[in-house]
């Protein structure tokens, strides 16, 4: 899954994004509330809070590698390592 | 934030002042009825804001309650100086012998509260400190020892009062001291303090001022009084414009990014913090620009904040480019700013480039800040740039673009 | 040298768990030769701790764990509870305290500074971003992140005194640029009634041998720039003083108040041109702009000292 907002767009490896742990780690982790949990546990991307993103890595840090990208796009869409 | 005299009057009264046996109302036909229970010759008083209500025709004296309801119904209709008046005061004309001035002020200097006693009251105690020192008393007193009657004593005795006046005086000023520092004032003035034919004294005038940063500890008192806790009672009263630059400050605990005064040029501000945003409107004016409004952003406020802001800035009538400046930032954060201002732009579908005049914000994320303003081709500059060559800049452009315009 | 705080200063955040004071207790942490940050507290919190630094109940636990005299303060919890905090420092013997609060009542403020001048302990601030020796130790959140503090300050011979947190850093960065290093950077805060006065840092920067100049950050309201003109002639001040006056344009608008709590034109007194005619007839010249100022500053310098 894919969310865009002006500056900053976040992606999410389908399978991960289907796991409610994961979901849930991404949403205590993230200071703006970019990630939000559904009512099923999978995972839900806040469009609304993606452009508040302080680029904290913490999502990073939260998720195994590869899984989740944060991605600058005022930087020829530069992903955040 | 300031009193009207009804209720300053009031705050006097509760601690232990003798005051006349005046009426507040804003109607008329009342006005008339407490002069009827005066039964006697009454001052009607309008109660605004502002200095001046004497020579303004604010004031007028009745000696029945027909002549206290026509003076009412023509003061309440009076604007002084901008201010419509929020009422009359209905006061018994006393027969005083002679007026004094009793006062409290803070001097920061000292980091003290200070009394201040005049003899010679009715007029403004600046004047009487100029053409008779003598008659002016002050008198520090502590922050944290007791308040003891003597203090007062002392005071009112420099000036030289002595005899029974000097007695019933004492309690009066220690009793004003004590509600300044008790209700924590800024001022707290009784002026005039009549002398009546008895020799006793009473309240005929008050000034108080209320600190703001203390407001939430006097809720019980304001409510009393009826002030409503949106009332900011500021030299002018806010405009809608301003009002909805506290309502954008408001949208979340992140920063600051309001603190709005209108202005009516064409140059939108975006600015901070507070030191810079001072710097940085004085150095507009210096160069001939014509801000629209004075702001501050300050303690890394979020992106919806700032865009909040930017917008309000830009849709107010008459804005043609804004400007986007402030101080080397170390919390605020240049990216999230810059982030903020193009997003508010993009939204109201102006191009950023054509819009934002300037952005010079140096510091913290300025990296990140610069790869956005880039993107947008928003003009930009960095720290080898001064807040004033920024400010010039900008002048500039707008002058430019109101001149092709043209 | 320095004035207030060098590398051997120790100090406590109160309010530590807060979320701008973690953020600040690690810029101290990283700066220069690394603050001696010896203990936070926030009341029932003992037994955790910030970036390293263990968190107390009490500023006396604090003091027991630390084993001697803690000699600094940086006080950062709530406007409700800053005078309780103070005095609890004040009577556990700390000497210095940076109260970086705003919005407090001025009662509160003129209470606190009476209890520490009584004890002989010193206050800056409140609404303040502390005080910084450049390349040494910073205490409070004056010049931000240890790598932003570092661009903007250098060591060298400017005392540097604002009303202002941010201008300090914009003033030190354009003097940086210049070559003027700074012996110590002060914010002193905002407000109506604060600690410490432009007139009573100015002893401690005449004792200071690094320091051949003074720069200063002033705004309208209050009469502290009078005091520090009486104190500059009173005392024959040896140091050369510049000083940068904002908010020009408040004199048009009296009984408004802009920027901080302490800016308010009053009377006659609390404008910014009666305030530069004091400063002038003081000797201190005030410059127009910010970018004059180290031309300005080291023109005075050399008058006063010829080579």
């Amino acid at each position: 899954m894919r969310s865009d907002g002006i500056f900053i767009a976040v992606e999410v490896d389908d399978r991960a994004a289907a796991d409610p742990e994961l979901a849930r780690r991404l949403t205590e982790a993230c200071p703006v509330d970019i990630y939000a949990q559904g009512d099923d546990g999978a995972l839900q991307l806040v469009e609304r809070n993606l452009d508040e993103c302080v680029l904290c890595r913490l999502c990073l840090d939260a998720s195994p590698p590869g899984t989740v990208s944060v991605i600058k796009l005022y930087d020829d869409s530069a992903v955040l390592a | 934030m300031r009193f009207f005299e009804f209720e300053a009057r009031e705050v006097v009264k509760r601690a232990g002042i003798p005051v006349t046996d005046y009426g507040f109302t804003t109607d008329a036909g009342e006005a008339r009825e407490i002069a009827q229970r005066i039964g006697g010759p009454t001052v009607i008083k309008s109660q605004v804001l502002t200095g001046g209500r004497m020579k303004a025709g604010g004031v007028k004296f009745a000696d029945t309650p027909e002549e206290a309801e026509a003076h009412a119904r023509e003061i309440l209709e009076l604007e002084i100086n901008g201010h419509m008046p929020r009422g009359v005061l209905v006061d018994p004309r006393a027969e005083v012998e002679q007026e004094y001035y009793a006062g409290v002020v803070w001097d920061g200097t000292r980091k003290q509260p200070v009394m201040i006693f005049s003899p010679v009251g009715g007029i403004d105690i600046e004047q009487v400190a100029e053409e008779q020192p003598d008659k002016v008393g002050r008198r520090h007193f502590s922050n944290i020892l007791p308040l003891s009657d003597f203090q007062a004593k002392e005071v009112i005795a420099s000036t030289g009062v002595s005899g029974s006046a000097l007695n019933r005086l004492v309690p009066i000023v220690t009793r004003l001291a004590r509600l300044f520092v008790e209700n924590d004032m800024v001022l707290a003035e009784i002026n005039p303090l009549g002398r009546l034919a008895d020799g006793s004294f009473v309240a005929l005038d008050a000034h108080m001022d209320i600190e703001n940063e203390a407001r939430g500890r006097h809720k019980k008192l304001l409510a009393e009084l009826g002030v409503g806790e949106e009332e900011t009672r500021q030299a002018r009263e806010a405009t809608p414009f301003e009002l909805a630059g506290e309502q954008v400050d408001a949208q979340d605990h992140r920063g600051v990014a309001g603190n709005v005064t209108e202005f009516d040029g064409n140059l939108g501000l975006v600015i901070g913090a507070g030191g810079g945003s001072l710097t940085l409107f004085d150095a507009v004016r210096a160069h001939g620009g014509e801000p629209a409004n004075y702001c501050e952003i300050g303690g890394n406020p979020s992106v919806s904040k700032t865009c909040g802001l930017a917008k309000l800035v830009l849709q107010k009538p008459g804005v043609e480019q804004i400007a986007v400046m402030m101080s080397i930032v170390s919390n605020t954060r240049v990216d999230i700013v810059a982030r903020g201002v193009i997003k508010a732009c993009l939204e109201l579908g102006f191009d950023p480039a054509e819009k934002i005049a300037i952005f010079r914000i140096p510091g913290a994320w300025e990296e990140e800040g610069f790869k956005i303003l880039e993107k947008y081709g928003v003009d930009y500059a960095d720290r080898s740039v001064s807040l004033n060559e920024a400010a010039r800049r900008a002048v500039e452009k707008i002058q430019g673009a109101s001149a092709e315009a043209a | 040298m320095s004035i207030l705080i060098d590398a051997d200063t120790t100090f406590i955040v109160q309010g530590i768990t807060g979320r701008e004071a973690v953020n600040l207790t690690r810029e101290c942490l990283d700066y220069g030769s690394g603050a001696k940050i010896v203990g936070g507290v926030t009341p029932g919190r003992l037994g955790r701790d910030v970036h390293g630094v263990p968190v107390f109940d009490t500023v006396a636990q604090a003091v027991a764990h630390h084993g001697g005299r803690i000699y600094g303060s940086v006080v950062t919890v709530p406007p409700a509870f800053t005078k309780d905090a103070v005095f609890e420092a004040i009577e556990n013997g700390i000497q210095l305290i940076v109260i970086v609060t705003e919005r407090i009542p001025r009662r509160d403020v003129a209470e606190m500074v009476e209890l520490a001048t009584l004890r002989g302990a010193r206050i800056i601030g409140p609404n303040c971003l502390g005080i910084i020796v450049p390349d040494v130790i910073k205490m409070g959140g004056i010049g931000g992140p240890a790598k932003n503090a570092a661009q903007a300050y250098t060591p060298g011979p400017i005392g540097v005194i604002s009303r202002s947190g941010g201008m300090t850093t914009e003033m030190s960065s354009t003097l940086s640029a210049a070559g003027l290093g700074q012996s110590t950077a002060v914010s002193i805060g905002g407000d109506a009634i604060i600690g410490s006065s432009y007139a009573e840092l100015m002893p401690l920067f005449e004792a200071d041998e690094q320091t051949r100049g003074i720069v200063i950050y002033t705004e309208p309201g209050g009469r502290m720039e009078a005091e520090l003109a009486t104190w500059v002639t009173v005392n024959e001040s040896r140091l050369p003083i510049v000083a940068f006056m904002a908010g020009r344009f408040m004199d048009e608008m009296p009984g408004m108040s802009f920027g901080h709590a302490g800016t308010i034109v009053e009377g006659k007194e609390d404008t910014a041109s009666e305030k530069i005619a004091r400063l002038a007839q003081a000797g201190i010249a005030v410059a127009e702009r910010i970018e004059d100022i180290p031309g300005m500053i080291k023109a005075k310098i050399t008058e006063r000292a010829p080579a």
